[in-house]
C-alpha cells in the first residue's frame, strides 16, 4: 500500500518544524488506507492550485437520524476515486472529553474497519469527528458504535452536541457540575439533537466559572456560566504567603480589579463583595488563597453566534443567577418556552440571538412570560423611541370601573 | 449466511462520562482545593483530601490518525493507568497520580514529536476548522496555516514568558465553525470575489426565493439568464459572506486569485478583568501562500511580540490596545489604516471614535 502514497512535495514542507504535523498523520493513515492516500493527493493539488476540491454537501445519514453525518464528495472523483465519498460522522463525545485507553482503542478499531483511519479529536463543537467514509459504511459504522454505546451528534438545524469544561472533575473553581448538566441535557433532548426541526442550529455550552474555558459566551445560543452570590472565600494565611513569595498584591491583584473593591494593608485582604463583578481575576492570581463563594450557581446568557448572518454576537444575560441542581426543571421549562417561540416565529437560518434582536428582547420576554430585569442590559435605552403599549382616553377610568 | 442479530437502538446518547474518570477524580470530584503550574504544560491539582492529580498537556494536531491515538493509549497505559482526556483546544492531557511518571512521559512525548506546554501565560493550541482537507467553502487551508504559525511560535507554547494568556484561532471562512470572533488573534479565511453563478443549473439545484432571501445586503435578485430562471448579483453590494453559497451550491465564491486570510486582534471570552470582547480587524488581506504562508506567520509573530514587549502583566491583547488606543497600535505594528478597517455593516456608527480621548 505504501507504494500508493502519492508524491507530495508541497505538503512535505509541512512535516518540518516542531508542531505535530497533520501531514504526518495523514501519511500514517495512508500507509494502510487508500482513502487517506487519495486525500493526500487531492490536498497536494489544493496546495498547488490554492483552492479546495470538495463538492457542496449532499444529504446522507443513518436510519432514523436527520443529522450527525456530513456528506462530502470530491469534485475530482476520477483522479481520486477513493475519496469520491468522504463523509464525516459526528460522534457525541463523553462530557469533559475523558477517555480510557480501552474505549479509545475500540473506537479506533471501528474506524479502522469502516473509515479512513483519520479523526479530529475533536471538532469545534466537541464531537469526535470520524473523518471520511463511504455512504454504504455509515450504517455499519453506526451499528458498531452503538455496541460500545456511542451515539451520533448533531448537525444542521438541530440541537448541536452540548459540551462543557471539565468542571468539578478537576477544577476547584467550578461553581456547578458542568459535566452532570451536560449529560442530563444531552439525554433529555435526544430527539432535538438527532432530528433537525429548528429554524437553525442551537448550542448549549456549560462553563463552570466566569473564566469560561469553553468560550460559551461567544459561541453558544445558551451559555450557562458558573458564578456565586455570596462572598469570595479568603484564606488570609495563604494571601500573606503569596505576598511573602513576591506577589505584588497592589499591582497584580488590586489594580486589575474591575470592581475596585479590594484592599490590602500588608496583613489582611479585604473584599467588598457587594461590588465584586465575579470576574475571577483575583482568584486566578491566588488560587491557593481565594475561592468563589459557597452560594454557587450560574448566570444564563443567550444568543451568541459567529457572524453569519446578522454579524457576530456575544450572549447576553438572561437569568442573572440560578441554582443548578438536578433535575434542572427550571432550565428545561425555560428552554422549552424559548424553543416554542423561536420555532414558531423564527425565520429559516435565523439563530435565536438574531431572532431576539429582530423582535426585541422586551417582546421576546413577553412571549416566553419572563420579566425584564436590569441585569439584562449594559445600560437602558439611549433613544426616546419607546413603543408604549397603552394610552388613556378621557373616560377610560369610568369604563373600567363599569366593566368590573 | 446467518446475520448477526443486534437490536438496533437510536437516541441512546453518549456514554456516561463517569466510567472514563480515573479513580482519583471519582473520589475527589468537587473536592479540589487548589492547583499549581509546576512547569510549562504540567499542573498539579490538590484535593481537600490531600490527593494529587498531575496533568501533562501536550500539543496534538487536531487531525489525528487512529495510529496516533493508539500510541496515545499506549502512553496512557504506561504512565497513568490508561486515563487521558482532550481539551476544548485540541490538546491532549494525560492524567497521572504518580509524580515520578511526569518526566518520563514528557520524554516519550518529546520523542513522539508532541511538545508539552500551553498552560498559563502561554499560547495554547490553535482552535481551527477543516480547510481544504474537508470543506467546500474554505477560503484557505486551516491545518497548514496552524502548523506554520505554531512551528514559528513554539517557544511560547513550551514556555510561560508572556505577560498573560493569548488565544489564537483560525476559521477558513466567515461561517467560522471555530467561532474565532473573540480571540486574541484570529486568522480568518476570506473570499473577495462575488459568486460565479452557474445559470444553467441553479434552478435545478436551488430554490430561487431562498437564494434571494439569503443575502443580508439584498444584492441578489431573481433574473432570467439565457432562458434559464436564475438570479443576478449586484456586485457592488456583495460583502463576500457566502451565505448564498451555503444555501445554493450554484453560487461558488472560491477563487484562487482572490481568496486569502485576514487577521483580527483583541478578542477574549474570559470575564477576568475586562468583559468579553470581539476581535477587531488588523490586517484586511494576506494572499494564500502555501505551503508555509510566511506572510501570515510573520504577521502573527509581529503582533504577539509587540504585545509581549509592551503589555502590562496579565493584560490580554485587547486590554492592552484599549489602554494605548487603536491609532497607537496601528502605528506600533506598522500596519497601514485603510478604508477596510472602518465598519460599514449594521450599527457601524457605534464603532466610530466618539470623544477627544486621543493620544499623539
Amino acid at each position: 500500500m505504501a507504494d500508493n502514497i502519492p508524491k507530495t512535495p508541497l505538503l512535505d514542507e509541512l512535516e518540518k518544524g516542531k508542531w505535530p504535523s497533520f501531514v504526518t498523520e495523514i501519511k500514517m493513515a495512508a500507509e494502510k488506507n487508500p482513502m487517506a492516500a487519495d486525500l493526500l493527493g487531492q490536498l497536494e493539488q489544493s496546495y498547488r492550485e490554492k483552492i479546495g476540491h470538495w463538492k457542496h454537501g449532499g444529504i446522507v445519514g443513518v436510519m432514523g437520524y436527520g443529522g450527525g453525518v456530513i456528506g462530502r464528495y470530491s469534485d475530482l472523483p476520477k483522479e481520486y476515486p477513493n475519496i469520491s465519498h468522504f463523509h464525516t460522522m459526528r460522534i457525541n463525545h463523553p462530557a469533559g472529553w475523558y477517555y480510557t485507553s480501552d474505549i479509545l482503542r475500540k473506537i479506533c478499531d471501528i474506524w479502522e474497519k469502516h473509515g479512513s483511519r483519520l479523526t479530529n479529536m475533536h471538532g469545534s463543537t466537541g464531537d469526535i469527528i470520524l473523518l471520511g467514509t463511504r455512504t454504504e459504511e455509515l450504517e455499519p459504522t453506526f451499528s458498531d458504535l452503538q455496541k460500545i454505546d456511542f451515539d451520533i451528534g448533531g448537525s444542521g438545524s438541530d440541537l448541536r452536541t452540548p459540551s462543557c469544561c471539565c468542571g468539578m472533575s478537576r477544577c476547584e473553581w467550578a461553581c456547578y457540575d458542568t459535566m452532570a448538566l451536560t449529560y442530563d441535557l444531552t439525554m433529555h433532548y435526544q430527539d432535538e439533537l438527532h432530528r433537525p426541526a429548528f429554524p437553525y442550529k442551537f448550542k448549549f455550552k456549560m462553563s463552570g466559572c466566569p473564566n469560561d474555558c469553553v468560550a460559551s459566551i461567544a459561541r453558544a445560543d445558551m451559555s450557562i456560566i458558573g458564578t456565586w452570590r455570596d462572598s469570595i472565600q479568603i484564606n488570609q494565611d495563604a494571601v500573606r504567603e503569596y505576598a511573602d513569595r513576591g506577589l505584588d498584591i497592589k499591582a497584580d491583584v488590586i489594580a486589575n480589579c474591575p470592581g475596585k473593591c479590594i484592599d490590602w494593608d500588608g496583613k489582611e485582604l479585604h473584599i467588598d463583595n457587594s461590588f465584586c463583578k465575579r470576574c475571577m481575576h483575583c482568584i486566578n492570581v491566588m488560587p491557593k488563597a481565594l475561592k468563589p463563594g459557597k452560594d454557587r450557581g450560574a448566570t444564563i446568557l443567550i444568543g451568541s453566534k459567529a457572524p453569519i448572518i446578522e454579524g457576530a454576537f456575544l450572549s447576553s444575560v438572561f437569568l442573572p443567577f440560578i441554582k443548578i441542581e438536578p433535575p434542572y426543571t427550571q432550565i428545561k421549562d425555560m428552554v422549552d418556552k424559548i424553543w416554542d417561540v423561536w420555532c414558531e416565529e423564527g425565520k429559516n437560518r435565523e439563530r435565536v440571538g438574531e431572532f431576539i434582536q429582530r423582535v426585541g428582547l422586551g417582546n421576546f420576554l413577553d412571549a416566553i412570560e419572563m420579566e425584564p430585569v436590569a441585569e439584562m442590559v449594559a445600560h437602558p435605552r439611549e433613544n426616546p423611541y419607546v413603543f408604549y403599549e397603552e394610552y388613556f382616553e378621557e373616560d377610560d377610568g369610568e369604563e373600567e370601573e363599569e366593566s368590573e | 449466511m446467518a446475520e448477526e442479530k443486534v437490536e438496533r437502538r437510536t437516541d441512546f446518547g453518549p456514554p456516561h462520562y463517569e466510567q472514563f474518570l480515573p479513580p482519583v477524580i471519582k473520589s475527589n470530584y468537587g473536592k479540589w482545593d487548589f492547583h499549581e503550574i509546576l512547569k510549562p504544560g504540567v499542573m498539579v491539582h490538590v484535593s481537600e483530601s490531600g490527593d494529587k492529580l498531575y496533568t501533562v498537556r501536550a500539543a496534538s494536531g487536531r487531525m489525528v490518525s487512529i495510529d496516533k491515538i493508539r500510541i496515545y493509549c499506549d502512553l496512557a497505559d504506561k504512565y497513568c493507568d490508561g486515563y487521558l482526556r482532550f481539551t476544548s483546544r485540541h490538546n491532549i492531557e494525560f492524567l497521572l497520580t504518580k509524580e515520578e511518571n511526569v518526566d518520563p512521559l514528557i520524554a516519550d512525548l518529546a520523542e513522539l514529536g508532541h511538545p508539552v506546554g500551553g498552560v498559563g501565560n502561554a499560547i495554547s493550541s490553535i482552535v481551527h476548522t477543516q480547510g481544504w482537507i474537508h470543506c467546500h467553502s474554505a477560503a484557505t487551508d486551516a491545518s497548514g496555516i496552524v502548523k506554520c504559525v505554531m512551528d514559528d511560535l513554539i517557544e511560547y507554547f513550551e514556555g510561560t514568558k508572556l505577560p498573560g494568556k493569548i488565544r489564537i484561532a483560525l476559521a477558513c471562512c466567515l461561517n467560522m465553525c471555530g467561532a474565532v470572533h473573540c480571540s486574541d488573534i484570529a486568522i480568518l479565511g476570506i473570499h473577495r470575489r462575488p459568486p460565479r453563478i452557474e445559470h444553467d443549473r441553479l434552478n435545478k439545484m436551488c430554490e430561487i426565493p431562498n437564494v434571494v432571501a439569503s443575502c443580508p445586503t439584498a444584492a441578489i435578485r431573481p433574473a432570467e439568464v439565457e432562458g434559464n430562471p436564475s438570479v443576478e448579483v449586484l456586485e457592488e453590494r456583495c460583502m463576500f459572506c457566502a451565505n448564498c453559497y451555503t444555501v445554493c451550491p450554484s453560487m461558488p465564491l472560491n477563487d484562487p486569485l482572490n481568496d486569502g486570510v485576514s487577521i483580527w486582534v483583541g478578542g477574549k471570552v474570559s470575564n477576568a478583568r475586562h468583559e468579553p470582547m470581539f476581535s477587531k480587524l488588523a490586517i484586511p488581506f494576506i494572499p494564500n501562500n502555501p505551503p508555509r504562508w510566511p506572510e501570515v506567520t510573520q504577521a502573527v509573530r509581529g503582533i504577539v511580540e509587540l504585545w509581549a514587549a509592551n503589555a502590562n502583566k496579565y493584560e490580554r491583547i485587547g486590554e492592552w490596545i484599549e489602554r494605548i488606543g487603536w491609532p497607537k497600535f496601528f502605528k506600533m505594528a506598522g500596519i497601514e489604516f485603510q478604508k477596510e478597517h472602518i465598519d460599514d455593516f449594521k450599527h457601524a456608527g457605534l464603532t466610530y471614535k466618539r470623544s477627544t480621548h486621543l493620544t499623539f
